[in-house]
């Protein structure tokens, strides 16, 4: 039986909201399971950012509206959590932070924490977050040193005044939260004590490093500007090439000349950026060039909604590009997911030298979750490149579709790459015949893909009657949802490679009485892709386009709904 | 047979009388005098008449998109450093579509040639006015002439730091060899605008109109001096041509990155190896 407390903690950017989720995680997974998701305005200072912090007995990695035990921060952050809390809510923070009338409607329970107060004490109301951290340990029942390893290792490059002065601080939230009278019923548990907390920006950066990743160009955008960040921090250290691109434009095309002569290069950007990115996308198509794009979306069109979440950049991938030609698109769910399809790109994008697209979301980028220490495998590092003799065609037509691929300077080849259509050569073309040729040579790699199709996750009873079909980031609530439900007969599907489709999963829906697919977006994308490519209308389609992430109560009331 | 010749017939899709026949015999020359082999060398082009170039001549090229002939050379070139590389490609090209990455590789200094054929009009699309097309021009599109003041490449070049600025012109063969052999052997990023006449489109600005409006720099120019070079980059009564501007203790793009601050191997010879991946997911 799932045990979980929802924590919120509330303020505004620029309160050090960020700092706190990390400390606290790295303490909170000694003793339970963790995950957190921050909630951010698209501004520096000001406005009001949550995060969440899920406690737990079992695995939670999902976004849970109700809010069992709410920090107020400051105070205009309130109005906006008022339909997030109920009578069984427990409020903290300054009296003056509270809306009487909220209070008196919901029946929540407030208590008054003082932090800045706490914190003077403990020699400055700076330590105010730190007090906070404390205090959250004491209510869980935390080891006191789990709260200040962290502590040391997050302020390692400050004074030992500022250190002790915030183990201090930490003490003094700590005594105050253990002595408050409310049972904690968790079970505790020691399993992820030797996970990491990693974000989803991290599994797919540390995927790109297990594929090989040596190369990135990219322009900061957000959410896709974590990648660039991560890879640029773990750079030197591996020997990776870090460029910030002039636009996206340049981004994509240095990726794709980076792996002209033998790099591994991915770019990382979000569906506006992306746009800009799509010729480039249709030059790989006919140059037969690999490349890894990450594209962490958010809601459009436009600008849209820059700090928030949506699946609506599908079509826009499976579609990008003039002309005809293959693509792969992967979609993390599981944060494993992010670590091993990303890898798996890399692979695939050399092997059959078209664009893979690793497609993630804000909400999967930005929230954080417990990783197992995963043996990695090395086999997708294998390169695929040749040597060249002097006789050598970049483009020689063979039985399989795929042309060797060489790389200027290996060999005694020349390797000619032409966005024109092209002869076996490489040189341009306007030959009808060579042209069917090579359109068909590039067009057969799309059965070969689906030779080595990512297989599908199902969770939930081998034999069901009744399906759930998503893809991408809804996974951990879907999941989490199906696992506790009464329905015995309910399984659900998670699909990590959404395109090319393979037939296998037609079959899963057919097995199934009924079947609903959840996705975040308004026009039901994946479902039109199986539509199209399988031939199975699913009729049962739930949407949410507001740009927050599906919550565990939403799951929960549409599987009621539906099934 | 000779490197860069091919064995067999080219179809060249350049009109009889292009200056463009003139800058391929220049850049094969300067290549077989530095004795560069075809397999060291990456020719990246965008599109248009000038980016055909490496149809032409036999070495590695990518015959990318238009006004992307930059991006790929930069990274070509810092993927994989021992290969000499050269982006080439025409005023509109590189100047126009490409403009911001014109800017921009300036601002890095890649190790490269960047070759731009300037005619002062479109010619693969077929008589529109180019970014350096001057005052008055009449075109198809520009029917009550060009309004738009010239580009002026050098200038800008100048003004962003480049490390290697020169003018070339067709017409002169073996001045325009010279020039792109030092622009080749330069170390950082060297920019070779070459003026050149469209025998079809450019009626204006043809060959004796090159000869009359342009002269060398002498032997006592002083390239060293950027202000020298922008007096000149800024001279429009009269063109100079030859080495405006070359500074060469600057280092370049590839230089200063990280990568090889320690080791000069490619990262395209490199190896990952797993192990220090998995140390990422220890807690």
């Amino acid at each position: 039986m799932l045990q979980s407390l929802t924590f919120v903690l509330s303020g505004q950017a620029g309160q050090g909201l960020a700092t706190i989720e990390k400390l606290l995680s790295q303490a909170i997974k000694n003793d339970y399971y963790v995950f957190s998701t921050p909630e951010v305005m698209s501004r520096v200072r000001g406005g009001n950012n949550t995060v969440e912090i899920r406690v737990a007995s079992q695995p939670v990695d999902a976004y849970k509206h109700t809010i069992d035990i709410l920090f107020l921060l400051n105070d205009h952050s309130f109005y906006r959590l008022h339909d997030r809390i109920n009578e069984k809510t427990v409020i903290f923070g300054e009296k003056e932070f509270i809306d009487e009338d909220v209070l008196n409607t919901t029946g929540a329970t407030f208590s008054e924490l003082k932090l800045e107060d706490l914190a003077s004490d403990a020699g400055s109301t700076l330590y105010s977050n730190t007090v906070l951290f404390g205090f959250i340990s004491g209510l869980l029942d935390l080891n006191t040193k789990n709260g200040e390893d962290p502590i040391r290792k997050n302020f390692e490059s400050k004074s030992d005044k500022i250190i002790e002065n915030n183990i201090k601080a930490f003490h003094k939230g700590y005594e105050l939260g253990k002595a408050y009278d409310r049972k904690i019923a968790i079970e505790k548990t020691d399993i992820i004590k030797n996970h990491r907390i990693i974000s989803g920006t991290e599994a797919v950066g540390i995927g790109a490093l297990a594929g090989g990743v040596n190369y990135i160009a990219s322009y900061p955008m957000s959410p896709g500007t974590g990648l660039l960040q991560y890879l640029a921090e773990k750079g030197n250290d591996f020997g990776v090439i870090v460029e910030q691109a002039e636009d996206e434009i340049a981004a994509l095309n240095m990726g794709i000349g980076a792996w002209y002569v033998g790099a591994r290069s991915i770019v990382t950007t979000s569906g506006g950026g992306f746009a800009l990115m799509e010729e480039a996308v249709s030059l790989a198509g006919i140059t037969e060039s690999p490349c890894v794009i990450h594209i962490a979306q958010r809601p459009g069109p436009g600008t849209g909604l820059p700090t928030r979440t949506e699946q609506a950049d599908l079509n826009l991938v499976v579609y990008a590009g003039h002309g005809e030609f293959p693509r792969i698109v992967l979609a993390p769910g599981s944060i494993n997911d992010g670590v091993l399809l990303t890898q798996r790109a890399f692979y695939l994008a050399d092997k059959y030298q078209v664009p893979v697209f690793v497609l993630t979301d804000q909400f999967y980028v930005d929230s954080n979750f417990s990783i197992e220490p995963l043996e990695l495998s090395d086999q997708y590092l294998e390169s695929h490149v040749v040597e060249s003799d002097e006789d050598y065609l970049r483009y020689k037509v063979t039985e399989n579709g795929l042309s060797p691929r060489s790389i200027p300077g290996y060999g005694k080849g020349l390797v000619k790459i032409d966005s024109d259509e092209h002869d076996e050569r490489g040189s341009i073309t306007e030959d009808f015949n060579v042209r069917v040729t090579m359109n068909e040579k590039r067009l057969s790699k799309q059965d070969l893909i689906l030779q080595e199709y990512i297989e599908p996750e199902l969770i939930g009873p081998k034999d069901y009657k009744k399906l759930i079909i998503s893809w991408g980031s809804t996974y951990g609530v879907i999941k989490e949802a199906v696992q506790s439900t009464d329905h015995e007969d309910l399984a659900y599907l998670h699909l990590k490679e959404v395109y090319p489709l393979h037939d296998s999963i037609a079959e899963y829906i057919d097995q199934a009485d009924d079947v609903a697919i959840f996705e975040i977006n308004a026009t039901s994308q994946l479902a039109n892709l199986i539509k199209l490519h399988l031939d199975r209308d699913i009729k049962t389609r739930i949407n949410k386009y507001n740009g927050t992430p599906f919550s565990i109560e939403e799951i929960d009331a549409n599987i009621k709904e539906v099934f | 047979m000779k490197p860069y010749e091919f064995d067999y017939e080219l179809d060249i899709a350049w009109c009889p009388g292009c200056g463009n026949f003139q800058i391929r015999n220049s850049i094969v020359d300067a290549l077989r005098d530095l004795e560069i082999d075809p397999t060291q060398l990456v020719l990246s082009s965008g599109i248009g008449q000038a980016a055909k170039m490496p149809q032409y001549i036999n070495t590695n090229y990518f015959n990318g998109l238009h006004g992307r002939g930059m991006p790929v050379a930069v990274a070509v070139k810092s993927a994989n450093p021992e290969l000499t590389v050269i982006a080439e490609g025409g005023d509109g090209d590189m100047y126009g579509e490409g403009g911001n990455h014109f800017i921009h590789n300036i601002r890095r200094n890649p190790n490269i040639v960047h070759i731009v054929h300037n005619n002062m009009v479109y010619g693969l699309t077929k008589g529109q006015a180019s970014p350096t097309s001057q005052l008055d021009f009449i075109t198809p599109v520009q029917v009550n002439g060009v309004r738009n003041k010239p580009f002026n490449p050098l200038a800008v070049a100048l003004s962003l730091g480049a490390t290697f600025v020169a003018r070339a012109f067709s017409g002169d063969p073996d001045k325009t060899t010279e020039i792109i052999k030092q622009a080749i052997q330069h170390d950082g990023y060297a920019l070779v605008d070459v003026f050149h006449p469209c025998v079809t489109f450019n009626k204006v600005n043809n060959f004796k109109w090159f000869k009359d409006n342009t002269y060398y720099l002498d032997d006592e120019y002083d390239k060293s001096n950027v202000k020298n070079a922008i007096d000149k980059a800024l001279d429009l009564e009269k063109y100079a041509l030859g080495v405006l501007y070359q500074n060469e203790g600057e280092k370049s793009f590839e230089d200063q990155l990280h990568v090889y601050e320690e080791d000069k191997t490619p990262i395209v010879k490199r190896k990952r190896n797993i192990k220090d991946v998995e140390t990422l997911l220890k807690a």
